[in-house]
């Protein structure tokens, strides 16, 4: 039997940015994502790793961290795990500790916090290639001897240098169990950790571990309690007292921890590294241009509209190729199953549609995710960050939600994907939730249509431009109080401090980069894509049944020598008024009445729930225009301009009112009329309550605002 | 003693105190920011908020606000401490 049958398992950990990842997929094989920035492991990974000697061990890859000190979820889930209070995990067998060669003080932090957890422990030295090339030489040997002879591998992960030696020291430590010696606390604070143990074990009835009763006495909020069941006055007494006793040893309670550690580190590291210089010297000198008070705005102006322009415009051709595609295998499945009409619109509109509606999103998706990753891996990320935050921080987001946002200009779903580079918990949530205010490509068409059957005829082309500019800030000037509301009263996650490092730059790795984008891509077919194919085939039945053939057949009998096509386009009109989309749009007309829209827009704007840019196509189908309609369609533009309210108390006036088109837009500028968007929030945020949320609120603002300009807008006029 | 929200670019010097009972404070000082370290304000963002700050070999950015309440003590002729003795 393998070892990783019997269920060995062992847990990656380190500082972020050390090479966790890199390194987790040269031991497994089984490759994911690479980043260059801090927070980018948020799930955990896990894959097969070969110890060199036939044994199998369970590899998992744990978010990077600091410290210990549960300051976020990433940090706790690291805790939970390592100390085998995660549901889903036993406690891991032994720990690989990545550390940062060419800054082993400060990533020693974290591996002496990890010494009290007691479990075996191979100290991976990463980067080894950027240690050389700054000058430094470490004794790994000596470090190894001061460390109780726990293994210590000198490797460079990218470069595949070191990996087999990994193996062998994960066999070994597996075999052997040495464990890193843990800290000599001084006397008194040793005192208070055992009075606080003793307290635990008097109230609960059981030794809590070492660790655990670290972050008890050290940390000034910490789940661990709670997680014992150890309740409040008891906790409170004998913690305070424990404090006390700390406080006369000298230390402030709180920054007694890093102090005893660092102390311990820097007589531990003594003659342990030789050389080296300046370290910070070759991005400073970068970092002169990239954040001079005016290059540095220009530089990245330069670069996010050039990522902009990919996203938005180069993405066009490919989408364009695969909606080609789709029609031609449509057009080539049709005829296999002529004869069978409702299988034909199933498999052609339904399944082939279904498929093509979130192919469509994979080339912005690969693109921005081209950008997303050298920006990350290059070191630049940060320094967006950093140029970016003071327009953010005052909303509780930060300098990271610029990029999101202005993808979501483009495309709201890679928008959203790429919020997983913001590491705080509460800034990542209401970045998501503010992307699909912005105003994305695929409302283009509605406001193209609106501009060029109305705005231009009537105002001219200048007010054409000014409508247009106009609707793509509504979603902003929404986006931004959402934020703040959302961040302030809403959410209830502690959040992050802004304490981001600035990495040093580096050059990223073509094939870590392609790794990330097909990752992404993968991962948003496999999740997002089975709830996408799923809501068009819905939608496709929603407005395929009833389908009864007496419709047709009265329609064609009224119509001898009328043109074919006109009657096809009429036939199809009929068929969707009566299906259930159809007979739901009427009857819910009367709720958007106030809007100014009738039941065919209703119907639209009901059947482009799942993909808004469905109303152009949906307009021309419910104004028998026929299938297929474009927003330049001078047919449909004609049609629509002629269409005038046959009931009720606006009767023989348009339809089209200068008030009911700057409501409709105003409504599809706000609604949140994608399932691609909702199912990807749901993906991103861990489950479907604030996708749910995100769904009704923008719906229900939209409507507001919608009923708000028609109304403001009809008296006026 | 001067806040660290408050030293020009390029001036450096010793932290003297800061408030361990803040979150940003715990993670500066797990990043190894601790009291007698130097450190250096290495330069403000172009619309002057946050900071980058250098200590221990690092650069790192921290908003005003939050260096509001970090203490340094500016000496012009404190060399910047490295964690290893120069070449
Ligand atoms: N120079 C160098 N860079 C590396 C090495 N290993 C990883 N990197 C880079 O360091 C960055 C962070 O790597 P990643 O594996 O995402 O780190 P994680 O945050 O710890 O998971 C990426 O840009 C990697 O390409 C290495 O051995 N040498
Ligand atoms: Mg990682």
């Amino acid at each position: 039997m393998s070892a990783a049958e019997q269920g060995l398992t062992v847990a990656l950990v380190g500082n972020p940015n050390t090479g966790k990842s890199t390194l987790f997929n040269a031991l497994t094989g089984l490759r994911q994502r690479v980043g260059n920035y801090p927070g980018v492991t948020v799930a955990r990974k896990s894959g097969q790793c070969d110890c060199g000697d036939g044994t199998k061990v369970e590899l998992i890859d744990l978010p990077g961290l600091y410290s210990l000190s549960a300051a976020s979820p990433d940090e706790q889930v690291v805790i939970d795990a390592l100390s085998g209070h995660l549901a889903e995990d036993r406690r891991p067998d032994a720990v690989v500790v990545v550390i940062d060669a060419t800054n082993l003080l400060r990533n020693l932090f974290l591996a002496s916090q990890l010494s009290e957890l007691d479990l075996p422990v191979v100290l991976v030295l990463n980067q080894a290639d950027v240690a050389t090339e700054q000058g430094l030489k470490i004794n790994t040997e000596l470090l190894s001897r001061r460390l109780g002879g726990i293994p210590v591998v000198l490797t460079s992960a990218w470069k595949g240098e070191g990996i087999a030696a990994v193996r062998r020291a994960i066999g070994e430590a597996l075999r052997a169990r040495v464990r890193m010696p843990a800290v000599e606390w001084p006397s008194l604070v040793a005192e208070a950790l055992a009075d606080v143990a003793a307290g635990v074990a008097a109230d609960i009835g059981r030794a809590p571990g070492r660790a655990d009763v670290e972050r008890l006495l050290f940390d000034s909020t910490s789940s661990v309690g709670q997680r014992l069941g150890w309740a409040a006055p008891r906790r409170d007494v004998v913690i305070r007292a424990a404090r006390d006793k700390v406080r006369r040893a000298g230390y402030n309670p709180l920054a007694a921890e890093p102090l005893i550690h660092y102390e311990r580190l820097r007589k531990l590291l003594e003659g342990v590294v030789q050389g080296g210089g300046n370290r910070t010297g070759g991005s400073a000198a970068v970092d002169q241009v990239l954040l001079h008070r005016v290059l540095g705005p220009v530089v990245f102006a330069g670069i996010m509209l050039g990522m902009f322009a990919a996203v938005f415009w180069l993405a066009k051709f490919p989408m364009q190729w695969i909606s080609g595609g789709v029609d031609a295998l449509k057009l080539g499945v049709a005829p296999l199953l002529d004869g069978m009409p409702m299988l034909q619109s199933l498999v052609t509109d339904g399944m082939i549609g279904g498929v093509g509606a979130f192919l469509a999103f994979l080339p912005q998706i690969l693109i921005l995710f081209l950008f997303v990753s050298i920006l990350e891996d290059s070191g630049y990320m940060a320094r967006a960050a950093f140029i970016m935050d003071r327009l953010f921080s005052w909303c509780g987001l930060n300098g990271k939600s610029f990029v999101p946002l202005l993808s979501g200009f483009a495309c709201a779903i890679p928008g959203i994907l790429s919020t997983r580079t913001i590491e705080d918990p509460k800034a990542r949530l209401a970045t998501a939730f503010a992307v699909p205010f912005m105003s994305c490509s695929a409302r283009f068409p509605v406001y193209a249509l609106m501009c060029a059957a109305f705005i231009g005829p009537l105002y001219g082309p200048g007010w054409e431009s000014v409508v247009m500019v106009g609707m793509h800030c509504v979603g902003l000037l929404f986006a931004v109080p959402t934020a703040f509301v959302l961040t302030r009263f809403v959410l209830k996650v502690k959040p992050q401090p802004f304490v981001l490092e600035l990495p040093r730059y580096q050059m990223p790795k073509p094939r870590d980069v392609l790794w990330r984008m097909w990752q992404n891509a993968a991962e948003f077919v496999s999740r997002a894509g089975t709830v996408i194919f799923a809501i068009t085939i819905i939608v496709w039945a929603l407005s395929y049944f009833p389908r009864d053939p007496a419709v047709e057949q009265r329609i064609r009998a009224t119509s001898v020598g009328v043109a074919p096509e006109v009657v096809d386009a009429q036939v199809q009109s009929a068929y969707v008024e009566q299906s259930w989309m159809g007979r739901f749009g009427k009857s819910v007309q009367p709720i958007f009445d106030p809007c100014g829209f009738d039941w065919k827009i209703t119907v639209g704007v009901l059947a482009s729930f799942p993909a808004r840019e469905v109303i152009v196509s949906t307009l021309g189908v419910t104004y028998s225009v026929g299938e297929g309609a474009e927003a330049d369609s001078k047919h449909l533009q004609q049609v629509m301009r002629a269409a005038k309210w046959t009931e009720g108390p606006r009767v023989g006036t348009p339809i089209f009112s200068l008030a009911a088109i700057l409501a409709l837009m105003v409504f599809f500028a706000l609604c949140s009329q994608c399932g691609p968007t909702v199912a990807t929030l749901a993906q991103e945020t861990g489950g479907w309550k604030w996708a749910a949320i995100s769904f009704v609120y923008m719906t229900a603002l939209a409507w507001l605002m919608a009923v708000a300009v028609y109304q403001g807008v009809s008296r006026l006029a | 003693m001067t806040p660290l929200s408050q030293l020009l670019p390029g001036q450096y010097g010793k932290l003297t105190s800061l408030n361990p009972e803040r979150s940003v404070d715990q993670r500066l000082m797990a990043l190894g920011l601790l009291p007698g370290m130097v450190l250096k304000l290495v330069r403000k963002a172009p619309l002057g908020d946050p900071l980058a700050i250098e200590f221990a070999g690092q650069v790192v950015s921290l908003r005003l606000t939050e260096a509001q309440t970090i203490i340094i003590d500016v000496a012009a002729d404190c060399p910047i401490q490295r964690p290893r003795p120069q070449a």
